[in-house]
């Protein structure tokens, strides 16, 4: 059995591909103006690497902001759903999984099954999300990717505003012709961040494991921040921004099995 | 009246500094001569009263040490009126920096003494004031007396502030003072943009350019957005009659003429500050040097 | 006075509301709340000098952070169940 797992986020599809619910390929494409063209563009690359055609696929599930767009989509779940199941199946004890996008955060609780029990979104405001460290950067002149080793080397966290995209890079600005130190800056964008996220994850209670996904779990410095804040151990797998699209495609495979009965 | 303007005469929302004397008056000790001081994070305006009327008033930029800014002000606020610090019998520090006006008697809450000074400057008629600055924006209910009644102030997100604005007029190159007029270059007001992050409303505002939309028509969109919110948060303390808007975006005609449509409600017009000499920038100021005049009067009394 | 501390923004409207005049400075609400984000500030109500309850200056723009996890919404938050005087109250409306 072949199943296809498209995540359309806001700023890449990604696609994983299960053989008999085993990842096999994964493909990613950069969202742009035309999300549905990337995930053809993230699927025909995960595809082309196992030597595979759509045809070859039972069933494409689509999750992500962009999910209506999916094109070869036979079904849809929700991003929650796919964090779900994607922590679960990646470590069996996971029982919180927290998703930080581009432009929204996730937190859901779920069962040993993978079902979805209660979830909280941080959404609608940039400071939430991924957005934040990326423009936080831009305004510190640093890549995004150096922004967490940058932070690492901060004993404290700078006072700027830090509840707000626009009001935080008009005071890194000034922060900077100041001469304040870049890395205490970078440690404060990540510790109002982990702020944020472990809020989220209170308001659910906190329950091991605790499972970190999404682009920005690749952050060692917000790693580092959010388990100051969480004060519990938190897993990341080895690739966190596929954890929807994987999810997804693990859907997919009950959807298969539904049908097969 | 006499006039002594710092720099040139520009009325953008980057005011400009000057100092103003209402010189058909003159001042003597029986008077009761009260100051008020309110040092906010961009300017810096005292105000000196002489019994209850306005009798000087200064503006200026807030320097980089908030108790060298407030003393500033305040001297120049008395500049060639003959007065010195000692005539004045109570002085009130308000502001972002009230804590830092160190000849101050007491110091009050900027909400307090902005409704006193719109009380003082569009009479008793005045119930809600929208309040909207550079990065914060504050909606204040008050009654018949000036006394804040209900209030909030936002200044965690930058949507309706004129830092928002200025992203946007950065973004369209439109210069900031013009903005207001071109939103409203538009045959029909086009739908609020759906997002009130301005991060995200950025990058939907890119979207329309790319289907072709005028830079007037995204300005459009955007404003529409923006002044719904800001009536939003004048109905949370409550819209009543008579509704004023003052600060930075009072001058922005295309927000205005959108908040009043929102509320359906029109909102008085601006003072003709240039000859009745109430410029509501100095709100807050006039506020404070009535609180001081208060707060003499009662100790005079104990 | 009415206080509206918080704030709004895409995701809702999100304020600890605090009556000055109701307040009696019992410091109730100060205690219960788990995230320590009330605190007692003098505010000049009528020409004198009055001990109330506000949001500290640190949790005003965070608010939705801060009190999400004692559901606001539910009309159950500590800081409320803890006033007699009904001086405290949310106002919790996510989009």
């Amino acid at each position: 059995m072949i199943t296809v797992g498209i995540d359309l986020g806001t700023q890449s599809v990604k696609a994983v591909i299960l053989k008999d619910g085993a990842v096999i390929s994964r493909g990613q494409a950069f969202s742009g103006f035309d999300p549905a063209k990337a995930a053809e563009q993230a699927v025909g690359e995960a595809l082309k690497k196992v030597k595979l055609s759509i045809n070859d696929v039972d069933h494409v599930t689509a999750t992500g902001s962009g999910m209506d767009m999916a094109p070869y989509s036979n079904s849809t779940i929700s991003m929650m759903g796919a964090d779900a199941k994607a922590g679960v199946y990646l470590f069996p004890k996971a029982r919180t999984i927290i998703d930080v996008g581009a432009e929204e955060a996730r937190a859901v609780k779920c069962d040993e099954k993978g079902f979805m029990v209660d979830f909280v979104v941080n959404e609608r405001c940039a400071a939430g999300a991924g957005a934040f460290i990326e423009a936080m950067a831009r305004a510190l002149e640093v890549k995004l990717e150096d922004m967490g080793p940058l932070s690492l080397k901060a004993e404290r966290a700078s006072p700027i505003n830090a509840t707000c995209v626009i009001f935080g890079e008009s005071d890194v600005v000034t922060l900077i012709h100041r001469q304040e130190s870049k890395p205490e800056i970078a440690r404060a964008v990540f510790d109002a961040m982990a702020d944020r996220v472990s809020s989220m994850v209170h308001r659910l209670g906190i329950n091991p494991d605790v499972v970190l996904v999404g682009g920005v779990a690749k952050d060692d410095g917000f790693v580092a921040s959010l388990k100051r804040k969480l004060g519990v151990d938190v897993l990341i797998p080895e690739y966190p921004e596929f954890a929807g699209a994987l999810g997804a495609a693990l859907i997919a495979v009950s959807r298969v099995k539904e049908t097969q009965k | 009246m006499k006039e002594t303007p710092k720099k040139d005469d520009v009325e953008y929302w980057r005011w400009q500094e000057y100092r103003r004397v209402l010189s058909d008056k003159k001042w003597n000790n029986k008077d009761i001569i009260t100051a008020g001081v309110d040092v906010g994070s961009v300017g810096s305006k005292a105000v000196i009263m002489l019994d209850d009327e306005v009798y000087s008033w200064g503006i200026m930029r807030t320097g980089s040490n908030s108790p060298e800014s407030a003393k500033k002000a305040l001297s120049w606020a008395m500049e060639g009126t003959g007065l010195r610090l000692n005539d004045l019998k109570y002085i009130v520090g308000t502001g972002y920096g009230r804590v830092n006006v160190p000849m101050a008697n007491k110091a009050i809450t900027e909400i307090a003494c902005h409704a006193k000074g719109a009380n003082y400057i569009w009479g008793p008629s005045v119930r809600t004031v929208l309040d909207v600055g550079g990065q914060d924006i504050k909606a204040i209910h008050c009654d018949e007396t000036g006394r804040v009644t209900s209030f909030l102030m936002n200044d965690k997100c930058a949507a309706g502030t004129g830092r928002g604005m200025e992203v946007f007029a950065d973004l369209l190159k439109i210069p900031i003072e013009e903005i207001g007029e071109f939103s409203l270059k538009v045959d029909e007001e086009p739908p609020p943009v759906s997002c009130t992050c301005v991060a995200f409303a950025k990058t939907e505002a890119m979207g329309f350019l790319r289907k072709g939309w005028s830079k007037e028509k995204v300005l459009a969109a955007y404003t529409h957005a923006m002044a719904i919110r800001m009536g939003n948060l004048v109905k949370r303390v409550g819209l009543e009659r008579e509704f004023v808007i003052t600060g930075g975006q009072s001058k922005n005609i295309g927000i205005v003429t959108r908040i009043e449509k929102a509320l359906g409600v029109k909102c008085l017009p601006m003072p003709n500050w240039r000859e009745s000499g109430l410029d509501p920038m100095v709100a807050g100021a006039i506020g404070a040097a009535l609180f001081a005049k208060a707060l003499y009067e009662k100790a005079q009394k104990s | 006075m009415i206080t509206h501390y918080g704030y709004s923004n895409g995701s809702g409207e999100y304020y600890i509301v605090i009556d000055a005049e109701k307040c009696i400075g019992c410091t109730k609400c100060v205690v219960q709340c788990p995230q320590s984000a009330l605190e007692l500030v003098t505010l000049l109500i009528d020409l004198e000098d009055k001990t109330v309850a506000a949001v500290t200056e640190q949790h005003r723009r965070a608010i939705k952070y801060t009190c999400s996890p004692c559901k606001p919404e539910s009309g159950k938050a500590p800081c409320v169940l803890a006033c007699a005087e009904k001086a405290i109250w949310c106002v919790w409306n996510p989009r």
